[in-house]
């Protein structure tokens, strides 16, 4: 855990003391009340661990969020106060996630921001529920999340729910217009609570479009061979294959399918954790007409396209996790504008009355219901010659998606 | 629907993954055999390996990793010849558990050091043969999956024909069956011990290009394969040579296998089966000397 002031220099007390003694202003008592103080923000990431790309991508969202909250003034409402990072490391481990929950709680945090993994963020909540502390769930798809009544839990992005919903009108709606090649599907997903709770759901509702779910195959973290799956899904011939798992063996079951040509009416994932920029730059071929339903940006948006260009210009990749950390970063510091302190109970109230908006993501105003935005959405995602196209729905779509997939030779 | 030809297909997989075990078990093996400690920075510097395999391939070198396979081997063996000569000599003053100590920090060092040099995203290697797929009865096989197999076999003959044929391969089995007697016969103990390790360290150079045109390697991708091969070593007979080299190819079928019929998730238990069954029938192992 560490402490970084990101954007502007800190004002210590002592400074701030010496500057006023120094301008003979002791007879104004009420410009100490005014001293610029900071917000401590815990940010609870897995930057070490076999997801640690994507907590570290988190980061990046987050301190391109308070660089740009503090060079703007800070929190104008508490006298221009600025925001504090306090960084946690997951590990990618659910109990260390739980004692930076601890540790940060002694370190005196205003609000806790994570936790890219579902499980993690469960337990990280929970813990920071009994100190009253608001915890924003930047990346997590687990709706046991948000399912647990407790107050001080708020999720900007939809879970796996309306996910896995969104995705099957917007398959269903793909497949008719292609005039319904895929009639079966094989859903093969991560043994964790992010797979196989977005998997089941799938499994549930394929059927109303029309496709017969063959097989839910699932498997362990990290694994080391798809073979055997491979081999499962040549076998089954399934038209379909979605695909809910981490970034590694998303990866990893894409190139071993590619590489051993089984042929699919289409590649489908839901949330899939290893469809970004990186695969489709490193694996063009392998990436081919794959498609998935997940957060992104909208492409229609300048902000949005500056925010990219800044943070590919720093070194990063635009992946969803940089813009869903720095909205979370965004709608605290606006709950913090309008409760005008750090106040647990004001602070929480401010969260769940949010109106927030912003246009880097195609959702419209905030609006928390037991603490989750309805008011956010995802898309389909097609990749296309080497980039990321959205494909559905029409209202913010770059391109036309190519589905069925054409097949290997 | 388990059908015979897709149980072949199956068994065939998982004998090629065995040959991938194989190799980063007898690294581990011999180290063992001869400095009588666990390496655990192994898993740490197989993916040190496959970032060495990865950025040769990367323009302006762009190295394919069959290629780059002796100049990856010699490569991993001076690094680890270096390690013992600076660090594991250097600091353990002759005690195994400060040995333990050195390889467990080296390993943090290690992760931590690729974590913040290459971050921790996913990199991959694209070679236009790893998507040929070669037609073995009813299993059609990857070629570069063939490819390691073939190669991991071939460099355990190698090795086996350097340990028995060679005056070098004599003074390391001398070290590590008596290390005090070796010394009294005029052998350099510490040098065979340094080249012992050098010699661990190059499997893992093997096993990172072999791998490489098929998986990934991020900062924890090692980890993922130094655990079976302590369990390959252990089921072996610890020291045993070839004991991680059949105990590899049994935990590479026993993997595939009880994947196929359990599924991949229930079928890891068949590892832990398939080790404390042998413990029990032959308790140092299937190749290991009783004691």
């Amino acid at each position: 855990m560490s402490h970084i002031v990101i954007g502007r220099r800190a004002i210590t007390r002592r400074r701030f003391v010496a500057g006023t003694m120094a301008a003979g202003s002791l007879a104004f008592p009420a410009i100490l009340r005014a001293q610029a103080k900071t917000v401590k923000v815990g940010l609870i990431h897995p930057v070490t661990g076999f997801v640690a790309y994507n907590g570290q991508q988190s980061r990046v969202g987050a301190a391109m969020a308070i660089e740009d909250v503090n060079k703007a003034g800070g929190i104008k409402a508490m006298g221009g106060a600025t925001l504090e990072a306090v960084l946690g490391d997951s590990q990618s481990k659910v109990e260390v996630g739980v004692s930076e929950v601890e540790k940060m709680n002694e370190a005196g945090v205003a609000a806790y921001i994570g936790c890219f993994q579902s499980p993690v963020g469960i337990a990280a909540s929970q813990a920071a529920a009994k100190y009253n502390t608001p915890f924003i769930i930047d990346v997590g798809a687990s709706d046991l999340i948000v399912n647990r009544g407790l107050k001080n839990v708020f999720r900007l992005k939809p879970g796996f729910g309306k996910c896995a919903e969104d995705a099957i009108i917007a398959l269903g709606e793909i497949n008719k217009a292609a005039g319904a090649p895929a009639k079966s599907a094989v859903l093969v997903h991560e043994s964790g609570e992010f797979g196989t709770g977005t998997a089941k759901l799938l499994a549930g509702k394929l059927p109303s479009i029309g496709i017969e779910v063959k097989e839910l195959i699932p498997h362990d973290n990290p694994t080391r061979n798809m073979d055997n799956i491979a081999l499962r899904i040549r076998a089954i011939q399934p038209d379909i294959l979605t695909m809910s798992n981490y970034g590694n063996e998303y990866t990893l079951l894409a190139r071993t399918l590619h590489q051993q040509k089984v042929n699919l009416v289409g590649m489908f994932s839901v949330l899939g954790g290893g469809f970004n920029y990186k695969l489709v730059k490193d694996l063009p071929d392998v990436a081919e007409n794959m498609m998935d339903y997940n957060h992104w940006f909208n492409p229609k948006s300048s902000n949005a396209q500056g925010l990219k260009r800044r943070v590919e210009a720093a070194g990063s990749l635009f992946t969803f996790e940089v813009y869903l950390t720095y909205n979370s970063v965004m709608l605290l510091a606006d709950a913090l504008e309008r409760a005008k302190t750090t106040d647990k109970d004001k602070l929480i109230e401010a969260l769940a009355t949010s109106t927030w908006s912003t246009d880097i993501v195609p959702y419209g105003p905030t609006k928390f219901v037991n603490g989750q935005n309805e008011g956010g959405r995802a898309a389909a995602l097609q990749a296309q010659k080497g980039d990321i196209q959205v494909v559905y729905p029409a209202a913010f779509a770059s391109a036309s998606v190519v589905f069925p997939k054409p097949k290997y030779n | 629907m388990l059908t015979p030809e897709i149980l072949v297909a199956g068994l065939v997989n998982g004998l090629m993954a065995g040959g991938i075990y194989v190799l980063v078990a007898v690294g581990l093996t011999l180290i063992y055999g001869v400095l009588h400690i666990i390496n655990f920075a192994h898993g740490s510097l197989l993916m040190l390996a496959m970032y060495a395999v990865f950025f040769l391939w990367r323009k302006p070198l762009g190295l394919d990793p069959y290629i780059a396979l002796p100049l990856v081997i010699a490569g991993a063996f001076a690094f680890g010849y270096l390690v013992y000569r600076a660090l594991i000599g250097h600091f353990s003053h002759g005690k195994d558990e400060n040995i333990l100590l050195i390889t467990l920090g080296l390993s943090i060092i290690i992760d931590n050091a690729t974590l913040f040099f290459f971050t921790g995203d996913t990199q991959t290697i694209e070679v236009t043969y790893a998507g040929r797929m070669i037609s073995l009865g009813p299993a059609l096989v990857p070629l570069g999956k063939l490819v390691s197999f073939a190669g991991a076999l071939l460099l355990c003959l190698l090795l086996g024909l350097f340990m028995t044929r060679t005056d070098m391969g004599k003074a390391i089995r001398a070290v590590a069956k008596e290390r005090q007697g070796a010394r009294l016969v005029g052998i350099d103990v510490e040098g065979v011990m340094a080249i012992s390790y050098g010699i661990g360290i190059a499997c893992l150079g093997a096993a990172a290009c072999l791998l490489m045109p098929t998986f990934y390697v991020s900062p924890s991708s090692g980890h993922a394969f130094v655990l079976i091969a302590f369990t390959i070593v252990v089921l072996g007979g610890m020291g045993s040579f070839k004991g991680a080299f059949f105990g590899g190819l049994i935990i590479g079928i026993v993997e595939s296998a009880c994947g196929l019929w359990l599924g991949e998730q229930l079928g890891q238990i068949g590892i832990p089966l398939v080790f404390i069954l042998i413990l029990l029938l032959r308790p140092s192992g299937l190749f290991g000397a009783a004691r």
